[in-house]
């Protein structure tokens, strides 16, 4: 992928690294979560940042994951209606500090972004042809008006019950 | 009641337009209807064996005069003429065309009202006592923490693609009307420790191929806390309920793989991490809201009026009316009327829109403008005063909605089955109308006394043949439709799962099987006062099985019961 969305479209820098392909000595990488807990030299020598790719499944160990490390985490939506990484990118926003991009992958299409964006993911690797098109020509289809606090609101401690984003 | 303010008016509209949008790129062909069908679902909109049918949600049953003008104004310009309640305490309509739902929901707008999140894998509509706010027995108004669980559960972000949908109810009062034992969360306000109301929260109830009686996760939680705790349970679902398996992916099948005690470890460790003050209400929202649903203002007035003991005296069907559809309201000198929407004959639920009209005339002249929508298809006017129960009956009469038979065995709950569901293994419209005309007649009803009787057309149970005194269920045998007896279910307080009697029976010999089991009920109870319920928990099922399956066994003195215990 040379592109990614991230309020506009942007080039892609993260390059995702297999477990069984060696990590490179430079670039920005994203690794397995297994791959990243094993740790090691391999990413001391790194120039350049490391991010992880999880699955639906897998769950953050707060103590041990060391994510203040991380610059990335890219949660899987294998399918549009699997709504698991909306879950974990909350948790990992709200109880685990993490303040480094949230990228979505997989079936991430137009009217599941706004939806997203609440849950504190902040960029999407997207494929959809028609979601690419529409979002290259209009705004977001979201609602402005929330009955709920958005994630940015709660880093803030703003208490928030009715809110609107700001467009 | 509710009524919007602009936030919520313009959330809604916004939600309109975002909608439309969605139709016209599904009629464009921008998407597909794979990726089309979960946001259309979250809009209400189904797509059934003839046509699209919208659901429209009427949060936890309440409706303004108004509104229920406009359902009826929509079932006239969109539908044929009519309007389908449904157990969730909606109105669904089943005639409807693709490129007309955007308006549909443009017109609903307009009244304060929307059909988000009745379908799709979301948190669905809230229900709840249909006599909220007026019963005398209540602890404490339900309706607030309704609207209250409404507002928070809109489009929110985390739970709106859930392993499966998701269903909560909550009670008020010391006789639980709406089921909560059957939800995937229960919410009963009781007293609690310091004289407080607070919340008992029961978890993983449920109908369907696996119906289960929910268990308590939580007795005492704190009113304020309500929205957090919430959270929890859901995040701890979204996470770790089933995706694999359509059919286990409730979050009673959760509850039951990891236990209650595993099940709320897990929900507390989550709550403990949540931010619960970012998340939980603040007290001046919750005052806001409560405002909403100050009592009516009712002077108390005799609780006798001689216009209605004498219409009683005179008119028979008046009486039967009062006995059976007419109820204690906590002001005296008052009542609450239950419009049962089950005339023999009908399809069970089904209002026109001319009947829709005349509901919402009553309730602006005599009603204080409130209707409500019963878990069991029907409607009541809960704020009616004695003295004017003469004109509203009068009114219904008019209307053709003055059957007398609420809560009777004619009064029954029935899924659209073969006749419009695509999942259906058979018809349960015309085993509705058939079987309640052959106990329509109001002195043998009244005889047989309070019986829920439920028919679901497939295993779905969207019918809630299981928690039905005499629940029926549509099965498929050999391509012809056949359908399954359970007794003893029950919705209320003392929840019980049905248990099924024996092999199906063909639809024609159905109406015949239920009139033997009611024999059998009317011959073994006790006395005129025990239920059919309460004889059959006494007797069990053997004697209802002999005479079904072996009836000659009867008359050898039914020595069968004590062979088959065993
Ligand atoms: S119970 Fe089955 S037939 Fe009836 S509405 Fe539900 S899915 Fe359709």
């Amino acid at each position: 992928m040379s592109e990614y969305y991230r309020g506009g479209f942007l080039e892609d820098t993260w390059v995702y690294i297999n477990d069984d392909a060696p990590v490179p000595e430079t670039g920005n990488v994203i690794v397995s979560l297994t791959r990243w807990r094993a740790g090691g030299a391999c990413f001391s020598d790194l120039q350049g940042q490391v991010g992880v790719f999880v699955e639906p499944d897998d769950v953050f160990h707060e103590h041990t994951d060391r994510l203040s490390k991380l610059s990335l985490v890219s949660l899987s939506f294998p399918k549009f209606s699997d709504g698991r990484g909306y879950s974990q990118a909350r948790m990992l926003r709200e109880q685990l500090g993490f303040e480094g991009e949230i990228r979505g992958r997989g079936e991430i299409l137009l009217d599941q972004i706004p939806l997203m964006m609440r849950c504190g993911i902040d960029a999407f690797e997207v494929c959809h042809e028609p979601t690419i098109a529409a979002l290259k020509s209009e705004a977001l289809p979201g609602i402005m008006h929330t009955y709920q606090s958005p994630v940015n609101d709660r880093f803030g401690r703003l208490r928030r019950w009715r809110g609107q984003i700001q467009g | 009641m509710y009524r919007y303010d602009e936030f919520d008016q313009a959330f809604v509209e916004e939600r309109c337009r975002q909608f439309r949008d969605q139709v016209e790129r599904r009629l464009k062909g921008d998407i597909s209807e794979d990726q089309f069908k979960p946001l259309r679902l979250q809009n209400g909109l189904y797509l059934q064996l003839h046509a699209y049918m919208l659901r429209v949600a009427v949060p936890y049953g309440v409706l303004s005069a108004r509104q229920l003008r406009k359902l009826g104004e929509i079932a006239r310009r969109f539908d044929r003429g009519f309007g389908h309640f449904t157990t969730r305490q909606n109105i669904q309509f089943n005639w409807i065309k693709l490129e007309e739902a955007p308006d549909i929901l443009d017109e609903l707008a307009r009244v304060g009202m929307h059909a988000i999140q009745t379908s799709g894998n979301c948190i669905r509509n809230t229900t709840t006592d249909p006599f909220a706010g007026v019963a005398i027995d209540e602890i404490e108004d339900p309706r607030v923490w309704a609207e209250i669980i409404r507002q928070w559960s809109t489009i929110h972000p985390e739970f709106l693609f859930l392993p499966r949908k998701f269903k909560i109810a909550i009670t008020g009062a010391a006789e639980d009307r709406a089921a909560i034992a059957f939800h995937d969360i229960g919410i009963r306000i009781v007293m609690g420790k310091e004289g407080r109301s607070e919340f008992s929260i029961y978890v993983g109830g449920g109908q369907g191929r696996t119906p289960v009686v929910a268990s308590l996760i939580r007795p005492f939680l704190k009113k304020e806390q309500l929205l957090s705790y919430l959270e929890a349970i859901l995040r701890v679902y979204n996470l770790h309920g089933r995706r694999d398996n359509l059919y286990k992916s409730r979050i009673k099948i959760l509850v039951k793989a990891l236990g209650i005690e595993e099940f709320k470890r897990q929900v507390d460790e989550e709550w403990e991490k949540l931010d619960k003050p970012s998340i939980d209400l603040p007290i001046e929202e919750y005052e806001r809201i409560a405002a909403y649903f100050e009592p009516v203002n009712l002077q108390a007035a005799p609780i006798q009026n001689e216009q209605v003991t004498a219409r009683e005296k005179a008119d028979p069907a008046f009486a039967a009316f009062k006995r059976n559809n007419v109820f204690a309201h906590r002001v005296p000198g008052h009542v609450s009327v239950a419009i049962a929407l089950k005339e023999p004959g009908k399809i069970p639920g089904d209002a026109s829109a001319d009947q829709m009209d005349a509901v919402a005339e009553l309730a602006e002249r005599f009603g204080h403008d409130e209707i409500r929508v019963t878990y069991s298809q029907n409607l009541v006017l809960p704020n009616i005063a004695l003295s004017d129960l003469v004109a509203v009956y009068d009114g219904l009469v008019a209307a053709g909605l003055c059957s007398a038979n609420f809560e009777l065995i004619s009064d029954i709950i029935a899924c659209p089955g073969l006749d419009y569901c695509n999942l259906a293994n058979a018809r349960a419209i015309p085993i509705a109308q058939d079987i309640a005309k052959r106990f329509g007649e109001q002195k043998k009803a009244e005889d047989i006394g309070p019986l829920r009787f439920n028919i679901s057309g497939c295993i779905n149970a969207c019918g809630h043949h299981h928690s039905g005194n005499i629940g029926i269920l549509g099965v498929d045998k050999k391509g012809t439709e056949h359908y399954q007896i359970t007794l003893g279910g029950s919705p209320g307080d003392d929840a019980s799962i049905g248990s099924i009697l024996g092999p199906s029976f063909p639809a024609e010999d159905l109406p015949e099987a239920i009139e033997t089991i009611v024999a059998i009920y009317l011959e073994k109870r006790e006395n005129p006062k025990e239920s059919f319920l309460a004889t059959y928990r006494r007797i069990g099922k053997e004697p209802f099985k002999d005479a079904l399956y072996n009836p000659n066994a009867l008359n050898s003195g039914g020595q069968s019961d004590a062979l088959e215990e065993v």
